[in-house]
């Protein structure tokens, strides 16, 4: 079920412009990995280079390996669609279809590539994905009605059940919570304990609480000026980078001397 | 002068708001323009009434225009709502699916050089005048047509679409229903290709991002989300194919009979071919009674209108405008 990242030498370009370098990384299944770092630094284009997302953008590209159990995302052959059923994702911003219900939310990704699925296995995996995204309880008597009729933190969740119902490999976040209140963003939060049973993941935080909470291995980005690439400051255990980290850099930025 | 002395403790004045004179202006501004708009509506739909009513009320032998047969008003009227319906409605089942493939392919498949050049394009021929449509028809597309008509005659028929005879000259509610489709494409396609680009693109990659292909990901999050563009965008071009007058007049070979028949010489009219037809050399009553299919044909257009609305309203709480 849940896989390991392994990113070697990896470059991202937009167009001309160097967003990324040289950024070598592993990531274990089965943990939570947060990506630290100020605006800028390259730590989203990262998380989006993982699953192809970035190429929405015309003139992305990646240079580098990036492997899912060995296997280059980016080799010859590879079709993106495939990656991003492979490794789902969670944008900043909750964002279920508008024009579907709450169970139709669920069901869209199972239904993609003429997957055929009788509507009692359906109901089974759409109850599934809701009860692990903690959210089954909430609307289980409103499944008709619209995903857009919640509130923020119940519209992530959403996002949450239907990027977990295709049974990704890995599991992005790119700042889950950074629309949401703080009780919500602790529904999220412990959502993420009880996932990494499941999946790896990997969350992009611009909450350094956030990342100390939640992840077991922390990476720092940062970048040295603008116009200049971002890379890749330092990557350890959570613990370690927030409390005797290697790096002058890492020490500034978590003890928020700046940024 | 009292009430000014006595304003800051009287508390209507004080939850009165400010308003800034520039405000007054803008909304006074704002506001007539929206009742220009309802006096002009109210205007015409007098006009319509106080003109058509003598034909309305005409006993049916008083109707003097040949076609009327001293059969009264609905039965001079009922032939030219037809024909104005069918046509419209065919011209509105050729152009939406082709406008939306077009549209689509602007904002989500083409090249973005290409899209920009594409969409001037379709802009472009919504700006080509009506009669050359209607020219463009008689002379080059009703030619085209006689051989398929003539193939379509003989092997589908028993389909009474295409019963035929099927005419020699291509002058034929299928060609009419063409071109006044070509004539809708342009409105139908830019609206739909704004609306299509209007898209969140926070839903195309959430689509994107469960493993949603191009086409996928377009079902999933850029149809429902224009499907209310695409509904007014059809609506629009409707009203344009209702209400067209040159190239039907100059495309369509009348005879008034109420058909499906799409292929033959024998059509019926319509309502604005009629009045362009016979207003010229109408005088009298006969003139009460071309106005009165105004009235009809302004009547269906409004209601045509209305269905729009209903239908995008439905669905408004998935609409996503909340």
């Amino acid at each position: 079920m849940a896989s390991s990242i392994q990113a070697t030498d990896l470059d991202i370009y937009y167009g001309s412009f160097l967003a990324v370098h040289d950024v070598t990384m592993t990531i274990k299944p089965q943990t939570v990995t947060a990506l630290i770092g100020p605006s800028g630094c390259g730590k989203s284009t990262f998380l989006r280079a993982m699953n192809r997302m970035h190429e929405v953008i015309p003139g992305a590209r990646v240079e580098g390996k990036l492997e899912l159990d060995g296997t280059d995302l980016y080799g010859p052959g590879i079709d993106p669609v495939t990656v991003r059923r492979q490794i789902g994702m969670v944008f900043q911003r909750p964002n279920p279809f508008p024009t579907m219900s709450i169970y139709e939310n669920v069901a869209a990704g199972l239904r993609l590539n003429s997957t055929r699925i009788a509507k009692g296995d359906m109901d089974v995996l759409v109850e599934r994905s809701l009860r692990a995204a903690n959210l089954w309880e909430e609307v289980k008597d409103r499944l008709g009605k619209p995903g857009a009729g919640m509130s923020g933190g119940q519209q992530q969740r959403l996002c949450i059940a239907r990027a977990i119902a295709v049974r990704p490999d890995v599991l992005l976040m790119d700042e889950p919570c950074s629309a949401l209140d703080p009780i919500s963003t602790l529904a999220i939060e412990d959502l993420i304990n009880e996932l990494k049973n499941e999946y790896t993941i990997v969350i992009v935080t611009h909450n350094m609480q956030q990342a100390a909470r939640v992840s077991d291995v922390t990476g720092f980005f940062n970048i040295e000026g603008t116009g200049k690439p971002g890379k890749l400051v330092e990557m350890d255990e959570t613990k370690r980078m927030f409390s005797q980290p290697r790096e002058k850099a890492t020490e500034d930025y978590v003890s928020g001397r700046f940024g | 002068m009292n009430t000014s002395t006595a304003a800051p403790k009287t508390t209507t004045s004080a939850t009165r708001p400010i308003r800034r004179p520039g405000d007054r202006i803008f909304a006074g501004a704002a506001a007539g323009a929206g009742v220009l708009i309802l006096v002009i509506l109210a205007g015409v739909a007098v006009f319509l009434l106080v003109q058509a009513y003598p034909a309305l009320v005409a006993a049916p032998e008083e109707l003097p225009t040949p076609s009327a047969g001293g059969e009264g008003f609905v039965a001079y009227v009922w032939p030219l709502l037809f024909g104005t319906l069918l046509s419209a409605t065919l011209a509105l089942l050729v152009a939406t699916p082709l406008a939306v493939c077009v549209a689509l392919f602007i904002s989500h498949y083409a090249p973005r050089k290409l899209s920009q050049g594409l969409g001037y394009l379709v802009d472009l021929l919504a700006a080509v005048p009506s009669i050359i449509f209607g020219l463009w028809g008689l002379a080059v597309l009703a030619p085209l047509t006689v051989p398929p008509t003539r193939w379509l005659e003989d092997n589908l028929g028993f389909i009474p679409l295409f019963a035929g005879p099927a005419s020699a000259i291509g002058r034929t509610m299928l060609v009419a229903a063409l071109v006044l489709a070509v004539m809708i494409l342009p409105i139908v396609t830019a609206v739909a290709r704004e609306v299509f680009l209007q898209t969140p693109l926070l839903h195309q990659e959430a689509a994107l991002a469960l493993g949603a292909t191009r086409w996928e990901m377009v079902q999933l999050a850029v149809l429902p989300f224009g499907r209310s563009g695409i509904i007014s965008g059809a609506m629009l071009g409707l009203g344009r194919a209702l209400g067209e007058t040159m190239a039907i007049t100059i495309v369509l070979s009348v005879s008034g009979g109420v058909t499906f028949n799409l292929i033959s010489d024998g059509n019926p009219a319509t309502i604005a071919a009629n009045i362009a037809l016979e207003f010229p050399e109408s005088t009298g009553l006969d003139v009460n009674t071309l106005i009165a299919t105004g009235l009809v044909l302004f009547a269906v257009t409004l209601i045509v209108n209305l269905l729009a609305r209903y239908v995008i309203n439905r669905r408004r709480d998935f609409s996503g405008a909340n």
